[in-house]
């Protein structure tokens, strides 16, 4: 089974169901909007912030601000391509025509991460000029040291969660449970477990929490992760590789449905 | 050709497929019969590699499916109807399974105009009714022109012109020297599409064998006998000498008597020996859907019981036993609701008196008319019985009290 065939048959369905459409464009549509909106706010209030804050201010990352939301489209994305195939049945007529899973699930993964990447990349980009723009004089530039790897890095990180997404439902199969278990996890729990004192050096191993160093060009005052732009963005690929090993060890020794 | 050989699947403690083997062989349609929840669709995915057996293997052309090289463009298979994204169009449904096998486009418009869907192929499956959703089904077994294709209960939902365009679909296939695997819960659309027959019950193979093997072994011939309904004595005499002469006798709900194991002519000389005037001797066979019901009755997993009307109804007398629908009326679907003149039941009161069957007035017996006996209990039964389906007994809810009633008026030595 050649691979562009899987490949020509998975942008055909991705591309012709309704949710790839809209859990694209609110990732598009929150991320921008609500990085402009925290940009807008941080330069009416830059003045009134404690120097330290004034000293630390890294305008790259406050227009990344949107991506906390964003992801979460991505995440519904990346839950929808792959347990689409199993709320529907469609797994069993799938599976039938490719019986090598191996190559239906990575073929799957591939297209549908191709197509979230060039979707990140350009809603980075976006959100880092139009947040800017709002930014206005405490604006950064793309030639800044590290700013073209932070906007770079955030394309690589949405794309990264929604890859992660899509491992995580091919393990749990069931769109309700993954997205239950994703959304909390990554709006809620990564956050508390990275800000409480008791959890925090666990906290930072965890894929968002690693993932998110990229984005950030002015490192915040005593930040003590052990870890440096890449070498976060490493720890999340890592999650993402064992998500997908581990959905793809589950697809391949599990009954079909 | 498929072969299954020990095939075994358990899913926790439940054992689905039991030590499973049969050969599916080209050019032939292959019925895959058995009631509800008897394995037939985990068969099927066993076969095509979704589910894997516990123990056994399931090979086609000689590969395990998942080992088949090139397997879209082999076996081609509708396994459930629904099993499509409603918000995907039927062509882009289609397309997509196409692009996999490297099948070119043109090729789904052909099977979507061999289906009939061409005029809704650019609309969601969604609003697909459930006869629409096995014709995009089988345009998807149909795609890559497959040798082996396998149908699970191809015909749910369809119309009756769809029904005879999927029978002509499965020849057709067959007579192109393909093997054909369908599976049914329903005999009687078997009986007219296949060729063999798989029959399974709770996992377990019951029967494999011709259609026509199938007829002849499982259907015997019996003989209906029927004796002057003015003399109900005359029944009694006449079942106990054909018992005695080996023969089995089975009531009749119109008040005849079916006999098996003894030909007619000899039917004929023990009446006469025992001076028993008969109305009716005459010959049958039983329907290849009796045939199949037997068979299974005993591994039928989900099983209606009859209406009871518990304190709808006036408890019948000790005594009397309620009237059973006995198999065989009038051979076409005989577990229809009966006609009105004799759609009636015994009514309490009347019964003892009238044999140990129950009275049911059979075409013959006109003057008995319907038992509305004055001072009979039952509201229903005043002089009304045309026009009593209501009270009539389980032909009368629904077909599958039918198969449920058969064990109660066979005994265990019937012929089987």
């Amino acid at each position: 089974m050649a691979a562009g065939q899987v490949i020509r048959s998975e942008w055909t369905k991705i591309r012709s169901v309704a949710s790839t459409v809209w859990t694209l464009s609110v990732a598009v549509v929150v991320t921008i909007a609500l990085g402009m909106l925290i940009s807008a706010l941080s330069r009416s209030q830059f003045d009134s912030m404690p120097v330290r804050d004034r000293l630390s201010f890294d305008p790259t990352f406050v227009s990344f601000a949107g991506m906390t939301l964003g992801q979460l489209a991505m995440i519904v994305f990346g839950v929808l391509v792959v347990s689409n195939e199993y709320s529907t049945g469609m797994i069993l007529v799938s599976l039938a025509a490719v019986p090598r899973r191996a190559g239906f699930l990575f073929g799957k993964v591939a297209v549908a991460t191709a197509l979230a990447l060039v979707v990140a990349m350009a809603t980075s980009f976006a959100a880092f000029f139009l947040g800017q723009a709002v930014l206005g004089p405490y604006r950064a530039h793309l030639g800044d040291p590290g700013v073209l790897r932070a906007v770079v890095g955030g394309g690589l990180y949405m794309t990264l969660i929604a890859v992660f997404s899509m491992g995580v439902a091919a393990m749990l199969r069931s769109p309700m449970l993954s997205l239950g278990i994703l959304m909390p996890f990554f709006f809620l729990i990564s956050t508390i477990l990275g800000n409480v004192d008791a959890t925090r050096k666990i906290g930072r191993f965890l894929p968002d929490q690693a993932g998110s160093r990229i984005m950030q060009v002015v490192p915040r005052l005593g930040d003590e992760r052990p870890y440096g732009p890449w070498g976060g963005l490493g720890i999340m690929v890592l999650w993402v590789l064992a998500a997908l090993a581990g959905g793809y060890v589950l697809l391949k020794r599990r009954d079909a449905r | 050709m498929i072969e299954a050989v020990g095939l075994t699947k358990r899913y926790g403690d439940k054992t689905a497929v039991y030590n499973l083997s049969f050969q599916v062989r080209p050019g032939t349609v292959t019925g895959f019969l058995g009631p509800n929840g008897s394995g037939k669709s985990t068969t099927m995915r066993m076969i095509l590699g979704l589910d894997n057996p516990t123990s056994g293997t399931v090979t086609i052309g000689g590969y395990p499916y998942r080992k088949l090289p090139n397997a879209p463009r082999q076996v081609g298979a509708l396994l459930d109807a629904k099993a499509v994204h409603g918000g995907r169009s039927a062509r882009n449904h289609l397309l997509s399974l196409a692009q996999l096998s490297g099948i070119p486009a043109r090729r789904v418009d052909e099977v979507l105009g061999v289906v009939g869907l061409q005029d809704v192929a650019k609309k969601r499956s969604k609003g697909f009714s459930l006869g629409m959703g096995q014709r995009l089904g089988i345009a998807a077994a149909l795609l890559g022109d497959p040798q082996v294709l396998l149908f699970d209960e191809p015909v749910n939902g369809l119309d009756p012109e769809g029904i005879l365009w999927v029978r002509n679909l499965m020849k057709a296939l067959a007579a192109e020297g393909r093997t054909v695997f369908v599976s049914s819960h329903l005999m009687s659309e078997m009986a007219l599409t296949a060729d063999h027959l798989i029959v399974i019950g709770r996992g377990q193979l019951l029967s494999d064998m011709s259609v026509t093997d199938f007829i002849s072994a499982n259907s015997a011939d019996f003989a209906r006998v029927r004796t002057p309904d003015t003399e109900p004595q005359l029944r009694e005499k006449l079942t106990s000498a054909l018992t005695e002469a080996g023969g089995h006798v089975l009531p009749e709900q119109d008040g005849a008597l079916r006999v098996t194991g003894l030909p007619l002519p000899r039917i004929s000389d023990l009446a006469h020996a025992a001076d028993v005037r008969l109305w009716e001797l005459s010959p049958h066979q039983a329907s290849l859907e009796e045939a199949y019901m037997r068979m299974t009755q005993g591994a039928v997993d989900y099983r209606s019981t009859v209406d009871q009307k518990a304190g709808l109804q006036q408890p019948l007398p000790p005594g009397a036993q309620p009237p059973m629908p006995v198999p065989g009326q009038g051979q076409a679907g005989w577990y229809a609701p009966p006609p009105p003149q004799q759609g009636g039941r015994p009514v309490p009161g009347q019964a003892p008196a009238a044999g140990p069957y129950g009275a049911q007035p059979g075409p013959y017996g006109a003057p008995q008319g319907h038992p509305g006996a004055p001072g009979a209990p039952n509201p229903y039964a005043q002089g009304q019985a045309p026009a009593m389906p209501a009270a009539a007994p389980a032909p009368a809810v629904a077909p599958a009290p039918a198969p449920a009633d058969l064990t109660k008026t066979q005994p265990e030595d019937d012929a089987r």
